[in-house]
């Protein structure tokens, strides 16, 4: 089926999220929405779904107009949407999830036959691993989207919205993922493909429009060079492999022997694991999230309390020190969720930047904040670190995702420090803000500081690093240099050596 | 001074919203409550003249029984014409200390229900210090405020340590300490140490006059200094949360435990900290109440203080200076409520009635915006569903 938007403007107060946008989609073809965050991609793809009302333009469903003032219209047109967040029910099971809103029933009992048996059918005609039984609290993050995707499809979806699909699924689960959008697309199923992720669009799109500050910049096709869709969705040139300097590694740095770190439960997260930074470099952990990455990173800072072993920072022993400590020797920490750890939300952007130095001076003086120092060093800070708001004292909450991350970075970076510990840095930002999470991390290395990167992004983490070490079930696995083949990367985090 | 004042700015738009709606909603209730108003119905004309005049005669006598009574002024002097209101201000304060040892735990993350209990403590350490000494009272009353400050603080510095060291919710542990103060206080008042000579009933001796507070305005109006301290208090407790670094981290832990942890502050020494502050804000305000206006200890000592401060914190958003103001409507309520039945004949209850409804409009912002038809002006900090969970 294919579908057309013709000019479509959506606003939001003084804000246009979308200025007379065109866009068209053939029978069977993967079209690509591309635009960094804030562009208008999601309010655009929500007015086709129904779930905004544009201000003024069409939607054509082969080549007739139709009305969509919300979801259920669209479903009626054939137009299904995964989200980004799923829509699920975690204790409820794939089949009750599915029947959900339309549940069908015999004397007056739930009957979930009949979509069990649709489910079955659909996942092997499209090859989808999936027991209607199983809860979906149970099931990994990957095989959720599959019960989003048939959700649409077991009503007749012939266009299907994926919203950042990928966002949430590691290598293996994406390349999963991208197998059966082609699968799909064989079926004569159209598919608007939203994200920010260039190696992906290539990789499945056949058309690739970029959307930039609500219009479009461009249709083009997928032998694009990912600078050129870079540059067009950023709107100026961008560097997508960072220069990085010759640094020649000096001593160690870090030094973790032996760390063991178990869950509450007992259970051990973090089996005897060893490994030494050296100022200078960037050792990178790869691995697929949920093997401990998460919990060595807290590790280094103290965060986690059941640990053995031992962590040296410039020779000294800090295992069992306090967090503020460990932080105040010398580590600057980017915890992996910015809003959950990173940063207070209803704090502004201030108070953000000295939540781990407002009790010292200069920023405060025998158990006084010092409102003037505070508020200059910040005003410096914002400049510093490109930090968009429009005022200082605006809430955390208010700010874009990259500019989260960079008050995260200004405020650990500005302190004197040996060590950078980054956690998954770039999770969920655009491409602008990655360039400038990678152009800040490599000045650190030719700053002579450590760093270690943990990351479950290949690319970064081949761009990165000087050394990879994998870690899987808690383990270093190997380690190698960054002159590895993707494959092989790729193979070693699934556990295979 | 001045970011303080501005604060109030604000905390106030919600609540004024609600106390004028709750106050709309008390009239209808007044006239319903009626027979005699309801039996006029039939005729519209007089049904209404007579509903209009029961509301504004209630309401009149609710302002002349809390701020300034016309009939007093003109048998006795202006001054004694501002009896109620120096009735409203003596009522208020101990709900000021009360209502801020609850406000300043909600921006820690804590809901500090056992106000009652750290306020109890707060007037026996005062009782005792000021029944058993006499000295200057240059000395003698801050000793004795020094010792209601200790004593509620332990009080409450327990919940903070139990909470730290083992996890126990502050909510229970309150709770239960609420009961454990009440107890305590009436065995307390049994023993040598602190029963009146020659009495049975459970009263200890008055403070000396070295440990009272000084009447502000004469010996008929029973204002005290009282209502200084609670004014230094309220803004002592907006420069600690906004101006120095342990109400930073207080704030921190409030709004995002788990970040204030990864930025190295310390959670369960803030919990403690603030746990401690808080019983000693409620027991400088025991000890206040004691020497300002009870003079002897009694089982009754604090009313329903404890509690009425937990509406009175919601009432001015946790914000300290909101505190104050909600603690002064309070006091103004309960005051004029007294006489209401005896001027008008509408029940006094209906203040109760009055003051619950204002808590509902705040704590159920929707209700109001649906109303006012507001959309993202107001914003309640919604702490009352926050508190169970921290």
């Amino acid at each position: 089926m294919s579908i057309e938007l013709k000019g479509i403007t959506k606003k939001f107060g003084a804000l246009v999220a979308n200025d007379s946008i065109d866009l068209k989609v053939a029978r069977g073809e993967i079209h690509a929405i591309l635009g960094e965050n804030g562009a208008g991609k999601s309010t655009l793809m929500n007015i086709v779904y129904g779930l905004v009302n544009a201000d003024s333009g069409k939607v054509l469903v082969e080549d007739k107009e139709v009305i969509i003032n919300e979801p259920a219209d669209a479903l009626k047109y054939g137009i299904g949407m995964v989200h980004q967040h799923f829509m699920l029910i975690p204790v409820f099971t794939v089949a009750e999830n599915i029947a959900l809103g339309r549940e069908q029933s015999k004397g007056g009992f739930l009957s979930l036959d009949e979509i069990k048996k649709k489910i079955k059918l659909l996942a092997e005609e499209f090859k989808f691993d999936i027991d209607p039984d199983s809860l979906i609290e149970n099931l990994p993050v990957g095989v959720q989207q599959r019960v989003e995707i048939i959700k649409a499809l077991i009503y007749d979806a012939k266009v299907l919205i994926l919203d950042e699909p990928t966002a949430v699924l590691t290598p293996q689960e994406t390349d999963e993922l991208l197998s059966i959008m082609r699968t799909l697309k064989s079926k004569g199923t159209s598919i608007i493909f939203i994200t920010h992720k260039l190696r992906e669009v290539q990789d499945v799109a056949d058309k690739i429009t970029i959307i930039r500050l609500g219009k479009v910049v461009n249709t083009v096709a997928s032998n694009t060079s990912q600078e050129e869709l870079a540059s067009m969705m950023v709107g100026r040139q961008v560097d997508l492999a960072p220069n990085k300097t010759e640094v020649k590694p000096g001593k160690i740095i870090l030094d973790i022997n032996n760390l063991s770190v178990s869950n509450s439960l007992g259970r051990k997260i973090i089996d005897s694991l060893s490994l030494q930074v050296r100022a200078g470099e960037i050792l990178a952990i790869a691995g697929v999230q949920g093997n401990g990455q998460s919990e060595l990173a807290r590790a280094i800072v103290n965060l986690e309390d059941h640990v053995s072993g031992s962590i040296k920072l410039d020779q000294k022993e800090i295992l069992g020190i306090t967090v503020q400590d460990s932080l105040r020797a010398g580590i600057a920490y980017i915890p992996e969720s910015r809003e959950l750890d990173g940063l207070i939300s209803s704090f502004s952007i201030v108070e953000n930047l000295i939540l781990d130095v407002h009790d010292i001076s200069p920023a405060a003086k025998k158990g006084r904040l010092n409102p003037d120092y505070i508020n200059d060093n910040s005003a410096k800070l914002v400049n510093e670190f490109d930090i968009r708001a429009q005022s200082i004292f605006d809430p955390a909450s208010s700010l874009s995702g990259g500019n989260k991350q960079k008050v995260v970075l200004a405020r650990e970076l500005s302190r004197e420090v040996k060590l950078v510990v980054a956690s998954q840095p770039t999770r969920g930002l655009d491409v602008g803000s990655i360039e400038f999470v990678y152009e800040k991390l490599l000045a650190e290395r030719s700053a002579n500081r450590a760093i270690l990167l943990l990351s479950s992004e290949l690319d970064e983490v081949l761009e990165l690093a000087d050394r990879i070490a994998v870690i899987y079930k808690g383990e270093i696995v190997g380690e190698v240099g960054s002159d590895v083949s993707r494959e092989k990367l790729g193979l070693m985090m699934a556990g295979i050596k | 001074m001045k970011q303080f004042l501005f604060s109030l700015r604000r905390v106030t738009l919600l609540p004024a919203l609600s106390f004028i709606f709750a106050f709309f909603i008390g009239g209808i209730i007044i006239v319903i409550s009626d027979p005699i108003i309801m039996a006029q119905l039939n005729s519209p004309g007089k049904f209404l003249t007579s509903a209009g005049a029961r509301i504004g005669n209630s309401y009149l006598a609710i302002f002349q029984g809390s701020i300034y009574d016309v009939n007093l002024a003109r048998e006795s002097g202006v001054i004694r014409g501002f009896y109620p209101l120096s009735e409203t201000i003596v009522t208020s304060i101990p709900l000021i200390f009360a209502g801020l040892a609850v406000a300043l735990a909600f921006r820690a993350g804590l809901f500090n229900i056992g106000a009652q209990g750290q306020f109890i403590f707060g007037a026996i350490g005062a009782s005792y210090v000021g029944f058993n000494f006499e000295m200057s009272p240059l000395i003698h009353v801050p000793l004795v405020l020094l010792a209601g400050i200790i004593c509620g603080g332990i009080f409450g510095g327990i919940v903070g340590l139990l909470k730290a060291k083992t996890g126990a919710h502050e909510v229970i542990v309150t709770i239960m300490l609420n009961y454990v103060a009440a107890l305590f206080i009436l065995w307390l008042l049994k023993t040598s140490v602190f029963l009146r000579p020659e009495r049975f009933d459970p009263i200890a001796p008055d403070v000396n006059p070295s440990a009272r507070l000084p009447k502000l305005l004469g010996a008929d109006l029973r204002l005290h200094l009282g209502i200084f301290i609670a004014l230094v208090v309220t803004y002592f407790v907006w420069w600690l949360l906004n101006r120095s670094t342990l109400g930073f981290k207080f704030r921190a832990v409030g709004a995002n435990a788990s970040a204030a942890k990864t930025a190295g502050i310390s959670v369960p020494l803030v919990t403690t900290i603030s746990m401690f502050i808080c019983g000693g804000l409620a027991g400088l305000g025991g000890a206040v109440h004691l020497i300002g206006t009870e003079y002897a200890l009694t089982a009754g000592v604090a009313g329903s203080i404890g509690f009425d401060a937990i509406t009175v914190a919601l009432l001015g958003q946790a914000a300290p200076i909101g505190t104050l103001f909600g603690a002064l409507l309070f006091g103004a309520l309960q005051t004029g409520g007294r006489t209401l039945l005896s001027n008008t004949g509408t029940p006094s209850e209906i203040i109760q009635v009055i003051q619950a409804l204002i808590v509902l409009f705040i704590a159920a912002p929707a209700l109001l915006k649906m109303v006012f038809r507001l959309k993202k002006s107001v914003e309640s900090k919604s702490m009352a569903a926050k508190g169970w969970n921290g």
